[in-house]
Parts: structure tokens; C-alpha cells; sequence
């Protein structure tokens, strides 16, 4: 037993919030809301596939990096603490699986999105490829973009670019295999769990930094019980909501029996921490973070997308339900 | 990352669960009117025949070195067999605030002679030891203590009054913190002293706890004589005048790891599941799937502390986040289970026993609101007033 990381694991999550810092700033993240459709700017990605994040979990013979979940749980927490404005987890956990043994064609730094986690599809109009369900649930295709039709749906978190698919050819699935797509989904339902522990940390750090500077009533408003116990509850959602998104993490990466529960579990309670958090970080915060000048509606939105993404905790928790003999309909 | 157990673990745990099994039915059939509860003194009796069971076969204490009545067994072993106890449907340990709360402060900060004589007595249940620090005007504001001791010839004078604790009435020695410098003032020139209670002067009054047990006393000083050598190796525990420190490590303890481990509450989540299915509760399906989750994600962040204390970390103030959480969860799961039996709820039994107990998480070992404040200040480093 030993529920703790390598000094490597660590170093990777180290250069990777490095890479985030200097290139996924708030203005990084603004520019992204108001791109042009199809012009999402690159330059984080770029960054992301310098230091080979992009094929983390491609097999080192076929030139990645041979990663595991384990190793990129803490990444792609670091994703989310940025709220980086790119389909990442499509890109990194969800298509290598899908596109094994079909690589032929597809450069390295291609960007993937898909409509596996919803038919709201991110970055649907900026990916160079799309992996999508439709027409047929029970396979994958894949597709370039410029094969794909679709309309742009106006998001709340404008930098998280929605589309819905409306127009594409059946073509030849590029697979059918369930346990296939099934791990493709769970990979992608895990990777928006971490960012949102990620996201939810972002949010409390950004609360803890303005309560001890603003002022009221002659004293730092952090100094009030009534703040205080917000952001201990907030410290308290995430401290707990970790541990659940970092064993689902192990759970892939050794196929454990019990990998569907603890996936849909880290999706529950990560999801449901990160809104928690958002909330109270907004009310520490007061009337300066219900606006748009100031950051925290970056994160805040991000968390509500990505909650309501990849089945949010209400479906999860229907997955718990059913996998621990929780009875949820009369028979 | 390894979330597996070794074939040893595996091992340990089988032999500790077909034990737990065996033994607590022979222990139950001794009684054949029933197991009172610990916290009355016909149950505190047969209670104390458990826990001698416990130490004859050497569970009492898995984590304690062999020559103390353990098996100097690691975190990882005591955390298995917490969770066989819980699992097995073991009853509460009527020991815990001496095998949990002061042998923890004794390795730290006990002299070789106070551990050999205090220890194995403790883990044979010879010596039941109470808590005793709070008093009617020191509660969530401990340094507000008075009760006093005063130097005299070959011992210390004690006077005052502790009161809420715990199965006072049924032990038979105290560990408190006392005053020794009379001019101090609120942490300072306080002393941990560890008091016999059968010692001239001292009066136990048991009182009845909310779910009426006799599970709480007030304890009075009247010019009670301390001597020196009533415990061996003396009677005060750490350096005299330095007892706040060697408390708050005893608080650590009781907030964070060692009081309340992750078994108890899986054990009772999986109850409530079973409760759940037999009385078809469909509308409480969600609450209960949030209070098992709850209980995984304990039992997945104490691993992760388990692991972070194999590799020399520290529990720190986060063991204020700890306490708050295990508290709000064992209100959860016994809340939904009473929802669950509805009218049923109101009749004395095992739920509604351990429903009222829950109840009182978030006072006891400093009250949540306390907690709060302790992880704002310490962990993310708010400003104090």
C-alpha cells in the first residue's frame, strides 16, 4: 500500500505548471472567449507538446512517453488550476486509446475533440480531428474537420467553445469495440474530474489571497469567522475530493474491477466539491467577482461547464448507485 | 501508487476478522441478558471483559510494541484491523481515551519508566484512564483552564473542577492539565499531570449523557494529594509548566488519525445500504450514495495519510479539516439511516443509539466551529483577529 507519488510523478506536474503559468494566463484564456470560430490560438498547446504531454500515454515504441493515469492525475489537476482554454484531456487521455493501431496520418500535436462526453462538443470547431459516436452510438469515427458540419453554441464559458454536430458521412467506424470506447469514456470522464479538484484549488487559493487584503470594517475580512469557515469548507471539499479523483487514477492504470465505480465516484464528488467551492469563493469574494473584469469568473464558469460535462454528478451518482447495491427504483 | 495489500496484510487481516468473529460470540453468549451499553455500569463491566479478551490475545493495541501488549504492528496493520473491528460489528472501545488519546502523548513525551508502568496496565485494562480537561469555564477556550496544582512536599495539592468526561465515573485514573504557576496566564504555567482517582480529596460525580448514559462525570479537587511517585516514573507527563504543548499533541491525536478511523464509518455506511434495500427507500437513494462516497473518500485520504506518515511526514493542522469531516459524515449516515426507518426512528436502538452519539462529533475534541478557525489560521494562513 502506498497512496502517494514519485519524486518523477511530481517533477512532471512541476514543469507542466511552469509551462501553464507563463503561457495559460486569465489573458490567455479571455483571448480564447473571443476568438474567431477556428482561430483558437495554439500557443499553449505548443508549449504542452514541447515537453511531450501530447503522447503522455502513447507507448514509448511508438514514441510517447509510456505514462499511465497515475502519472498525469497531478497534470491534469494543474490543467484545471489553470482552467487552460484546449480539448486536453480529448487530446491526451481520450483519442490515443481510440486512434491505436489507426495513427497512420495523424501527426503528433494533433488536437482531438469529441462528442463522447456529451453532444455539446468543446473546441468541435478548433480540433484539427473529431472523434465522434454519431450516426452510429455503438462506434467511433473519426474525422477531419472540414468533413464535419456543425452549428456554434454560445456558451456560458465562452472559452470552453461549444458546437453541435449536425451534419457528417457514416463512413467506416474506426472502432466498435465497446470495452474500447468504454475506456475511451472513462478516461475522459477521470480527466475532467481531476481538472475540476484543480479548478475548485484555483478558486479557493484566488478567495484566500483577496480575504486577507480587503478590508472592512478597519480589518482584512479574513480575519471574520464567517469568512473563515467558508474557506475551511471549501479547504475541506477539496482535501476530501482528491484522494477519490487520485485512486480513480489508479483504478485505469491497473484496470481494477472496480474502475467503473471509481471513476463515476471522482466525477460525483470532484464535480460536486468544484461547485461547492465556486459558490463560496463568489460569496468570500462579494459583488467584485459577480463580474467579468475580475478573474474568478474564468474558474467558476469552467467548473460549472465541466461538472455538467462527461455525465455530470447526478448521473455519476447513478453509477455509484447501481455498483454498491444502492436500490434507486421500486420493483 | 499501490492501492493493494501484501500477502502478509492479507494474512494479518484474516486471522484478526476470523478472531473479531469467534471471540465476540463467545464474549456476547457470556451474557446471555444481552450487552449493555459501555456507558452504563452494568455494561461498563462487561466491556471491560471484552477488552480484557482484546489484550489476552493481543489486540488491544496492534500498534504498540510487543513488550507493552501489542504486536508493534505499523499504521497500515492497526488501520486493517480497525477496520476487521468496525466490520465485525465490535462494540465501542471503552478504553479509547487511554489507548488513543494519552499513550500517543506518552511515546512522545513520557519517560521510559512512565511508559513500562502506565502501558502495559493500560492495554490490559488494569488502568482506565479519563480525560480531564475541560472545566465548567474552559470548554472551546482550553486555556482557560484553572484547576490547579500547587507544589507542597513530595507531591502537588490539587484543586478545581473538570467536568464532561467521559466515562469518568467507571476509570480509574485521570490525565489533565493543570495549573502549576498560580501568576500565569492562559497556555503558559500549565502542567499535564496524571492523576489516580482514587487519590484522598477527588470526588467523580457520573452524570447522564443526552442518549442517558452515564457516560459523562464532573470530577472535583478538594485539596487532593498528588504524590510524586502515585505513578511510576513520576506524575507529570513532559516538562512542568509545558503541558499545553504536550496537549495539543494529544488533541492531534484525537482530531486526526488514531480516534476515529475509516472503519467504523465504512462499516457503517455498508449498514445503511443494507437498511436502505430492506425498507426500499428509493427516495433516500442519493443521500445514501453521498454518505457511503463520503465515508470512501475518509478511508481514501487517512491511506493517503498513512502514507505520508510511513515516509516521516507530519499530521499537522489538517488534522482540523479531519475532525470536521468525520464528524459531519457520522451525523450523515445515521441521519439518513433514521430517515430511512421513519417512525422507527423514535424507538431506542441500535441506529438511534448511534445516531444520538454522532450528535456529539462535532463538540467533543474541540467543537467544529473551533476547527474551522484552527484550518482558515494554520492551513491557509488567514489573519487572526
Amino acid at each position: 500500500m502506498h497512496f502517494g507519488f514519485t519524486d518523477e510523478q511530481r517533477l512532471l506536474e512541476d514543469v507542466v505548471a511552469d509551462v501553464l503559468r507563463s503561457t495559460c494566463t486569465t489573458a490567455a484564456i479571455r483571448a480564447a472567449a473571443d476568438a474567431a470560430p477556428g482561430a483558437l490560438d495554439r500557443g499553449i498547446w505548443s508549449a504542452l507538446c514541447d515537453i511531450g504531454l501530447a503522447d503522455a500515454l502513447v507507448s514509448v515504441d511508438a514514441g510517447g512517453l509510456g505514462l499511465d493515469e497515475r502519472d498525469l492525475v497531478l497534470v491534469l489537476e494543474q490543467a484545471g488550476r489553470f482552467a487552460v482554454p484546449l480539448p486536453l484531456v480529448e487530446s491526451v487521455l481520450v483519442a490515443p486509446g481510440l486512434i491505436d493501431g489507426h495513427t497512420s496520418g495523424i501527426g503528433a500535436g494533433t488536437l482531438f475533440a469529441t462528442d463522447l462526453g456529451g453532444s455539446l462538443v468543446a473546441y468541435g470547431a478548433d480540433a484539427d480531428r473529431l472523434l465522434l459516436r454519431q450516426p452510429m452510438a455503438e462506434a467511433v469515427h473519426l474525422y477531419a474537420a472540414a468533413d464535419v458540419t456543425f452549428v456554434e453554441r454560445p456558451a456560458v464559458d465562452r472559452a470552453r467553445r461549444l458546437v453541435e454536430i449536425v451534419g457528417i458521412d457514416a463512413g467506416d467506424p474506426l472502432t466498435s469495440d465497446a470495452a474500447v470506447i468504454e475506456r475511451a469514456v472513462a478516461r475522459g470522464v477521470f480527466g475532467n474530474a481531476a481538472m475540476l479538484v484543480g479548478l475548485a484549488q484555483r478558486m479557493l487559493d484566488m478567495t484566500v489571497e483577496y480575504v486577507a487584503e480587503r478590508r472592512q470594517f478597519g480589518v482584512p475580512i479574513g480575519s471574520f469567522q464567517a469568512v473563515k469557515h467558508h474557506c475551511a469548507d471549501a479547504l475541506k471539499a477539496i482535501s476530501f475530493a482528491r484522494p477519490v479523483v487520485q485512486r480513480a487514477a489508479w483504478s485505469l492504470a491497473t484496470n481494477a474491477p472496480t474502475q467503473r465505480r471509481d471513476v463515476a465516484m471522482a466525477k460525483a464528488v470532484a464535480g460536486t466539491a468544484a461547485v461547492q467551492v465556486g459558490r463560496l469563493a463568489l460569496q468570500c469574494h462579494g459583488a467584485i467577482a459577480y463580474t467579468v473584469e475580475y478573474d474568478l469568473h474564468l474558474f467558476l464558469k469552467r467548473a460549472e461547464a465541466l461538472e455538467a460535462a462527461w455525465g455530470n454528478s447526478a448521473v455519476h451518482r447513478r453509477t455509484v448507485a447501481e455498483s454498491i447495491g444502492v436500490v434507486t427504483q421500486t420493483v | 501508487m499501490d492501492l493493494t495489500w501484501t500477502a502478509e496484510q492479507d494474512a494479518f487481516r484474516d486471522e484478526a476478522a476470523t478472531w473479531l468473529r469467534e471471540e465476540l460470540q463467545r464474549w456476547r453468549s457470556s451474557y446471555p441478558g444481552g450487552v449493555l451499553s459501555g456507558d452504563t455500569r452494568d455494561g461498563f463491566a462487561q466491556h471491560l471483559d471484552w477488552e480484557r479478551r482484546l489484550s489476552d490475545a493481543g489486540w488491544a493495541a496492534v500498534s504498540w510494541p510487543v513488550a507493552y501488549g501489542g504486536r508493534d504492528a505499523s499504521l497500515w496493520e492497526w488501520l486493517i484491523f480497525e477496520d476487521e473491528y468496525y466490520r465485525a460489528g465490535a462494540p465501542p472501545r471503552v478504553t479509547q481515551n487511554g489507548i488513543f488519546l494519552l499513550a500517543p502523548s506518552l511515546y512522545e513525551f513520557g519517560t521510559t519508566e512512565q511508559c513500562d508502568d502506565i502501558l502495559p496496565k493500560m492495554a490490559t485494562g488494569e488502568q482506565l484512564w479519563c480525560q480531564g480537561w475541560s472545566e465548567p469555564g474552559a470548554g472551546s477556550d482550553l486555556a482557560g483552564v484553572r484547576s490547579s496544582a500547587r507544589r507542597v512536599d513530595g507531591g502537588w495539592l490539587l484543586n478545581g473542577q473538570k467536568t464532561w468526561t467521559t466515562r469518568g465515573a467507571f476509570c480509574t485514573h485521570l490525565f489533565g492539565l493543570f495549573r502549576t504557576d498560580p501568576q500565569s496566564e492562559r497556555h503558559h504555567g500549565l502542567t499535564y499531570l496524571l492523576v489516580p482517582l482514587d487519590a484522598s480529596g477527588i470526588t467523580v460525580r457520573g452524570f447522564g449523557r443526552l442518549d442517558g448514559d452515564e457516560g459523562f462525570a464532573e470530577v472535583f479537587f478538594d485539596d487532593a494529594f498528588l504524590a510524586d511517585d502515585a505513578v511510576a516514573g513520576g506524575v507529570v507527563l513532559g516538562d512542568i509548566g509545558a503541558g499545553w504543548s504536550v496537549a495539543m499533541a494529544t488533541t492531534g491525536s484525537e482530531r486526526g488519525l488514531t480516534l476515529r478511523s475509516p472503519g467504523r464509518f465504512n462499516a457503517a455506511a455498508d449498514r445503511l445500504i443494507d437498511l436502505q434495500r430492506e425498507t426500499g427507500r428509493v427516495d433516500l437513494a442519493d443521500r445514501v450514495v453521498d454518505a457511503w462516497m463520503s465515508a470512501e473518500a475518509y478511508r481514501l485520504f487517512t491511506l493517503q495519510t498513512v502514507t505520508r506518515l510511513s515516509e516521516g511526514g507530519l499530521m499537522g493542522a489538517e488534522s482540523s479539516i479531519n475532525k470536521i469531516f468525520w464528524s459531519e459524515l457520522d451525523i450523515e449516515l445515521h441521519a439518513v439511516a433514521q430517515d430511512a426507518l421513519g417512525e422507527r426512528a423514535q424507538l431506542d436502538h441500535e441506529w438511534s443509539k448511534a445516531y444520538l452519539f454522532a450528535l456529539a462529533g462535532p463538540i467533543y475534541a474541540g467543537t467544529n466551529e473551533i476547527q474551522r478557525n484552527i484550518a482558515a489560521e494554520r492551513v491557509l494562513g488567514l489573519p487572526r483577529r
